[in-house]
């Protein structure tokens, strides 16, 4: 493993996020955010707080996965339209330490942004919870991360990876309520159709990470998860990290550049 | 057979397959070894102040009244359970129903959620709680909202078997709904007669058609006919017995 070339590589990504003002942009944004979050506290009759927590956290939490998904997605795109990746790979580089090297860059960008959204929270929430609740979006957006460079190496195009990405988060957060739907009482004697729609649906479950365990506002507002949580999202980070490299490496190198 | 612009699966190393399938086997694992998901029954909060939701309509206070409306419609049904009507809150209920028809008066939504969703329980307190909901919101607007009340006023009758509160419901849908069709401006002369009150049925008979209100030749035909069966039945309880 080229870990000086995979350090190198992470290096430019980060310094190419500098450049383009992604850190700028994110602030505008969470402060936009923030300011939405104070209209919702002073529009508020009763619980006012809470409502500028939750939306707070809510609200920044979406914007730090779509930022986040934008800039790899356009990121990548750019680089195979302009040649970059073939001149990166003339040089004595892995595809897979091309993977790895970018892949680190953007984790690193994931946390800086989740400790960036996190801010906020530790104005508004109490300071234990808070932190769980960075160390979460951290985690998420790792994930995310690794969506997205997997989208892009795959699909190589902007529409087709970013729909993707939108469309798996928005499984991953709603796969648990689905399950439950699909169990409950109301279809248990269900039709062989029902049953199988069911298995599908378990099945589905399995594969996809069930970020609606990650990163709730009802943390701030409510009890803190307990570390012991945050432990269990940073194993399953971990894992579908792995698998989503491993699975971009394996597009990546079945690619004809 | 290998796509066009895809190199063999001989490309890809050996280590990048191992944790290819060594990471598809631990999510797989991680995933079976976690609790299934269990449903639980979240209580239903109070809405939000309605200058509030106004704001938040962006000036679609209709849209936004639809959308609350699906909400409460589907509380019931959160995801993996069904919460039976007779154990939600239903002061809580009604304020969602106030809010919404506060946001769109002119829907008829939440009146017939009232009436045939949460008026259906088996529970009399929360079909009266439900009804005077209904009443109240007639008394608001007659001409548009009679209907729902003659709804109810059956329902007191058949359900509640309350007669008296039907008779008053029914009463007013006569005095302050003119746009309602005959059938429901008369429901209080069947109620009267239910209860064997043939007299004051015959009197308000008797001043609808005096009053001139009647024009259609059908409908005055039908309460003619209707004057007439109850002078017989008043004759027929006021004749002597034969045995």
């Amino acid at each position: 493993m080229g870990r000086r070339q995979i350090a190198t590589l992470a290096r430019f990504t980060l310094l190419e996020a500098w450049r383009t003002r992604l850190p700028w942009l994110f602030v505008i944004a969470l402060a936009l955010v923030f300011g939405a979050a104070y209209f919702v506290h002073q529009l508020a009759i009763t619980e006012s707080a809470r409502m500028q927590t939750a939306f707070s956290a809510a609200a920044s939490r979406l914007v730090a996965v779509f930022v986040l998904s934008l800039y790899i997605l356009t990121s990548l795109v750019r680089e195979f339209n302009d040649k970059g990746l073939e001149l990166t790979l003339s040089f004595a580089l892995r595809r897979a330490d091309y993977v790895l090297g970018r892949f680190l860059g953007f984790l690193l960008i994931a946390v800086v942004m989740a400790l960036l959204a996190g801010l906020p929270q530790m104005i508004l929430a109490p300071a234990p919870a808070a932190l769980q609740w960075i160390s979460s979006l951290a985690l998420e957006l790792i994930i995310i991360a690794a969506l997205s460079v997997f989208c892009i190496l795959t699909f190589t195009q902007l529409m087709p990876a970013a729909s993707f990405v939108a469309g798996f988060y928005l499984l991953a957060r709603a796969i648990t309520a689905i399950q439950l739907i699909s169990s409950s009482a109301i279809v248990a004697d269900a039709t062989l159709s029902q049953r199988v729609i069911g298995w599908v649906i378990d099945g589905l479950a399995l594969m996809l990470p069930a970020l609606d365990q990650f990163t709730r506002s009802a943390w701030l507002v409510d009890s803190a998860p307990g570390w012991t949580a945050i432990g269990s999202c940073a194993v399953q980070a971990l894992i579908y990290t792995a698998l989503l490299i491993a699975a971009a490496m394996f597009d990546f190198y079945r690619r004809n550049l | 057979m290998i796509a066009r612009d895809e190199r063999p699966l001989a490309a890809v190393p050996a280590m990048v397959f191992a944790m290819l399938i060594t990471a598809l086997g631990l999510q797989i694992a991680w995933h079976a070894a976690q609790p299934r998901p269990v449903a639980r029954a979240e209580a239903l909060e109070a809405p939000v102040a309605v200058p509030v939701l106004r704001v938040a309509s962006l000036g679609e206070p209709v849209a936004l009244a639809q959308l609350v409306t699906l909400y409460l419609q589907a509380f019931d049904n959160q995801p993996g359970i069904s919460i039976p009507f007779r154990e939600l809150d239903y002061r809580r209920v009604i304020e969602w129903l106030e809010t919404i028809l506060a946001l769109d008066p002119a829907t008829q939504y939440p009146l017939l959620m009232a009436t045939h969703l949460y008026g259906q329980v088996p529970d009399q307190a929360r079909q009266r709680l439900m009804f005077d909901f209904v009443h109240t919101q007639f008394l608001r607007d007659p001409n548009r909202r009679w209907r729902w009340l003659a709804n109810v006023t059956l329902a007191c009758k058949h359900r509640l078997k309350d007669l008296p509160l039907a008779l008053q419901y029914a009463r007013e849908i006569a005095q302050l709904a003119p746009d309602a069709p005959p059938w429901a401006r008369q429901l209080h002369i069947i109620l009267l007669e239910d209860m064997g009150e043939v007299e004051s049925a015959k009197i308000v008979i008797g001043g609808l058609l005096d009053s001139g209100q009647i024009k259609d030749p059908y409908e005055l035909r039908f309460l003619i006919d209707r004057l007439r069966s109850l002078e017989e039945k008043a004759e027929n309880s006021t004749s002597p017995s034969k045995n």
